[in-house]
């Protein structure tokens, strides 16, 4: 793919990266330096970075530069991830709003919406947050309740919306609300607000992990405009499950071969008269865990050349994202395991910052499952589409 | 399913088409009651052989087409499925495999030409007896002269009634050396086991077989190193068979859920038994991964092949297994029945994870590998 690229392309993004990634981020992982988040907040060379690559309409590679992207193609952003990927650099643009709802603006959107939401998406200065789990609807998303009521000049939503990822720091939310209570799928619509809104209220919630990533989002009485609607009055449904097409695509992408866990292992543990990791119950688990995360990757790759050249035939995503976050659970318990008394801290001295890393990493991984579609509802989505089992009801 | 070319395309079609009509499951059948000792059928041996499958590991000056692994992954992953014995992976793929990465001139001329075309069977004679060697043999070999001569047992040799030609694994006082030995060597007794399925085993029984300097395909000391990279290339090939095998025990088992009725309903309504489907459809995928990914690295001689072939034979073992399992389960009453094809793909299954190898044994090889 990268071989279409002009000549010279490469050359001219790494010198750029040279000039002007700070190097105070290299090999940083880009996970808690999500841009949704309070950390990329309160980090400096974070911030700038973040403006550079706006600035150069890399937030948003692909798209045009009306929308605040860079107009090039696949094939350049391609390039651009490589050479980011050999300094350590990383796109310092991932968000919902990248990840999740620019995608389904650019299919579902009018004109008038996408000049208006797509740039500060593309340039990471307004934050989304996804509103569409409720404390009654969960896996069976389309029994949400959130009422949203035609007032004439604008509509006037009431609800109560819960696990909205970010939400704290978000300025918007993308929400599935109710517009017609007597239909279940079909009485849904996307509709995105303000989170400045009157009547918007964010309560943080804490996880087991002791972050407050998410909040009950409490919406009382919000007024939002009558174009805030996308896809039409009563069609939200269509563009919720492409959006969260999306979702699932970069959840299970997330996660590719993760480095050797042996290393660790034989620090902590020691080694026997072999040379082997001295706890043979334990090795064989990392064993094991190993081996599946490499045959992970491998069907990663696979399924990237295969779509590549369009053989119809690749693994099903929802059976891809199953592995996922089975091979990467399972790591977080063996790491854990691993640390033995120093992989029980929680904060504060005693312990190295990379011991109570892990130990958050290892409690936060318990998600991975639940969100995006948990893993039974993965294997339903199996059951039904991939092995044409007849519906279970 | 991995990015094919033209070519391999069409060797995947013309499997296919030939095994549907050749090589069904009563294929299999019809060799366990005929209770011969050769373990394969070999008219069929020779059709596979006029298709050119024996000689797609061999370089065309020989007779071969030197069209390369994954190519021979496909046909044997389609054969698999229908679990049709033959010594296509001992013979095309193991004994090709040695006499090209060890063979002389003179070797090489006198047996590629007839492994190629099928007139000639060779299999290595590598398990002792319990359990693949893991770096112990056995059965010696003593100079005698500027020949050898060789003492001891191997057991089982898949095909070993019916093989002519032996590529044995033997212990010297500088190391293992590999030897050719001719099936009718003097000295050298077979006798046939019967089996869980028909594979032709045989002990082979070496008394002071007298072999001429010729006969050295690897000297000691450099036998191990040969045998490692052929064991990978047999143990990949034998995933790519066990993948077709489970690839075969699914799809009987879901066209079963899809049509057995109980409590009224189609019993693939029942959400638990769907659950277990869809992770069986994600460990088959994970192992076809693996299993292409070292076929592929076979054919670019990449480096890290050892570890590649340990995770694809491991994989495809504990699969092959679990799925077989299951399919007796899903069936009920039924996948109990010697009627019924779900005890094959069971016996399969051990038999295929023993061979060259079983799960464990690649686990822990792959472990060292990685330094665990
Ligand atoms: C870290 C994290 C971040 C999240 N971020 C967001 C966000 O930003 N925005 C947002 O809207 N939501 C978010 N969610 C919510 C997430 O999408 C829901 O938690 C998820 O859809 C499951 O819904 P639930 O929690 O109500 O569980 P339930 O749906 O009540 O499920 C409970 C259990 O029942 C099982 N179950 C349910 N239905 C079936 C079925 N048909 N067959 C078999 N088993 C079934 C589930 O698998 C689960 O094990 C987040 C969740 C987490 C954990």
């Amino acid at each position: 793919m990268a071989d279409d690229v002009e000549q010279g392309f490469r050359a001219e993004v790494a010198e750029w990266l040279k000039a002007n990634f700070p190097a105070s981020l290299a090999y940083k992982n880009p996970q808690p330096y999500h841009n949704d988040g309070a950390l990329a907040d309160a980090d400096a060379d974070f911030q700038l970075w973040l403006r550079r690559i706006a600035d150069k309409g890399w937030g948003a590679v692909t798209w045009a530069p009306e929308y605040g992207g860079a107009g090039l193609t696949r094939a350049h952003e391609a390039v651009i991830n490589q050479e980011m990927a050999r300094i350590g650099a990383f796109n310092p643009n991932r968000s919902y709003g990248m990840m999740m709802l620019g995608p389904t603006l650019l299919e579902y959107a009018d004109d008038e919406q996408k000049l208006r939401f797509l740039p500060g998406i593309a340039k990471g200065t307004v934050r989304w947050c996804q509103g569409f789990s409720e404390p009654g609807a969960g896996s069976d998303l389309a029994s949400l309740q959130t009422k949203c009521i035609d007032q004439g000049d604008h509509w006037l939503v009431n609800g109560q919306k819960i696990w909205t990822s970010g939400a704290n720091h978000a300025h918007w939310c993308f929400c599935l609300v109710r517009t017609d209570t007597s239909r279940k799928q079909a009485g849904i619509s996307f509709l995105l607000i303000d989170m400045s809104s009157p009547g918007v209220e964010a309560r943080p919630i804490t996880l087991i992990s002791g972050t407050t990533h998410f909040a009950e989002v409490f919406l009382t009485d919000v007024q939002v405009p009558k174009e805030n609607i996308v896809g039409g009055v009563n069609q939200g449904w269509a563009v919720a499950k492409r959006l969260l097409q999306f979702e699932r695509d970069s959840l299970a992408g997330n996660r590719a071969e993760a480095p050797s866990l042996a290393p660790l292992a034989k620090r902590y543990i020691g080694e026997d008269a072999d040379g082997r990791i001295a706890d043979p119950d334990l090795r064989r688990r990392l064993i094991l865990n190993s081996m599946r995360s490499r045959a992970y990757s491998q069907t990663f790759q696979r399924a990237a050349r295969e779509a590549k050249a369009g053989t119809g035939t690749s693994p099903a995503l929802s059976a891809v994202k199953n592995l996922g976050s089975d091979v990467s659970q399972e790591r977080g318990e063996l790491i854990v395991e691993i640390l033995g008394n120093r992989g029980l801290g929680w904060e504060g001295g005693g312990f190295e910052p990379d011991e109570l890393e892990a130990t958050r990493a290892w409690l936060h991984s318990k998600a991975y499952s639940i969100y995006g579609g948990s893993f039974e509802i993965q294997n339903n989505i199996t059951a039904k589409r991939v092995l044409n089992l007849p519906d279970y009801q | 399913m991995a990015v094919l070319n033209e070519e391999q395309r069409m060797l995947r079609d013309g499997a296919e088409a030939w095994a549907l009509d050749r090589a069904p499951v009563t294929a299999l059948r019809r060799l366990r009651e005929l209770d011969g000792q050769t373990g394969f059928d070999p008219d069929l041996y020779a059709e596979m052989a006029e298709m050119g499958w024996t000689g797609i590991l061999v370089p065309e000056e020989f007779g071969g087409s030197d069209f390369g692994h994954l190519s021979l992954g496909l046909i044997v992953e389609r054969l698999g499925r229908t679990l049709l014995p033959s010594p296509l992976i001992d013979s095309a793929v193991a004994a090709v495999g040695a006499l090209r990465l060890a063979g002389n001139a003179a070797q090489q001329e006198r047996f590629l030409p007839a492994l190629a075309s099928g007139e000639l069977v060779a299999v290595l004679a590598l398990d002792e007896d319990r359990r693949h060697p893991q770096r112990q043999v056995a059965l010696a070999a003593e100079r005698d002269g500027d020949g050898w001569r060789l003492s001891g047992v191997k057991r089982p040799v898949p095909f070993g009634m019916a093989a002519g030609l032996f590529i044995v694994p033997a212990r010297t006082t500088d190391g293992v050396a590999l030897f050719l030995v001719d099936g009718d060597a003097a000295g050298l007794d077979r006798r046939a086991l019967r089996e869980v399925l028909p594979r032709g085993a045989a002990i082979l029984s070496f008394d002071n077989v007298a072999v001429g300097p010729d006969a050295l395909l690897s000297p000691p000391g450099e036998g191990q190193g040969v045998l490692d990279r052929v064991l990978d290339r047999a143990c990949i090939c034998q995933a790519a068979e066990m993948l077709g095998a489970a690839v075969q025990a699914f799809e009987t088992t879901l066209d079963y859920l899809k049509t057995r009725k109980q409590f009224g309903r189609i019993i693939g309504q029942f959400q638990a038994l769907q659950h277990r489907a869809a992770n069986l459809y994600a460990e088959l995928e994970l192992t076809r991964s693996a299993v292409e990914a070292a076929l592929a690295a076979l054919d670019e001689d990449g480096d890290d092949i050892p570890v590649l072939a340990s995770l694809a034979k491991a994989l495809a073992g504990d699969t092959l297994r679990r799925m077989a399992t299951e399919m007796i389960q899903l069936h009920g009453g039924i996948g109990m029945t010697d009627e019924h094809d779900a005890g094959f793909y069971l016996k399969r299954a051990r038999v295929a994870d023993m061979s060259f190898g079983n799960a464990a044994f690649h686990r822990e090889r792959y472990a060292r590998l990685c330094g665990y």
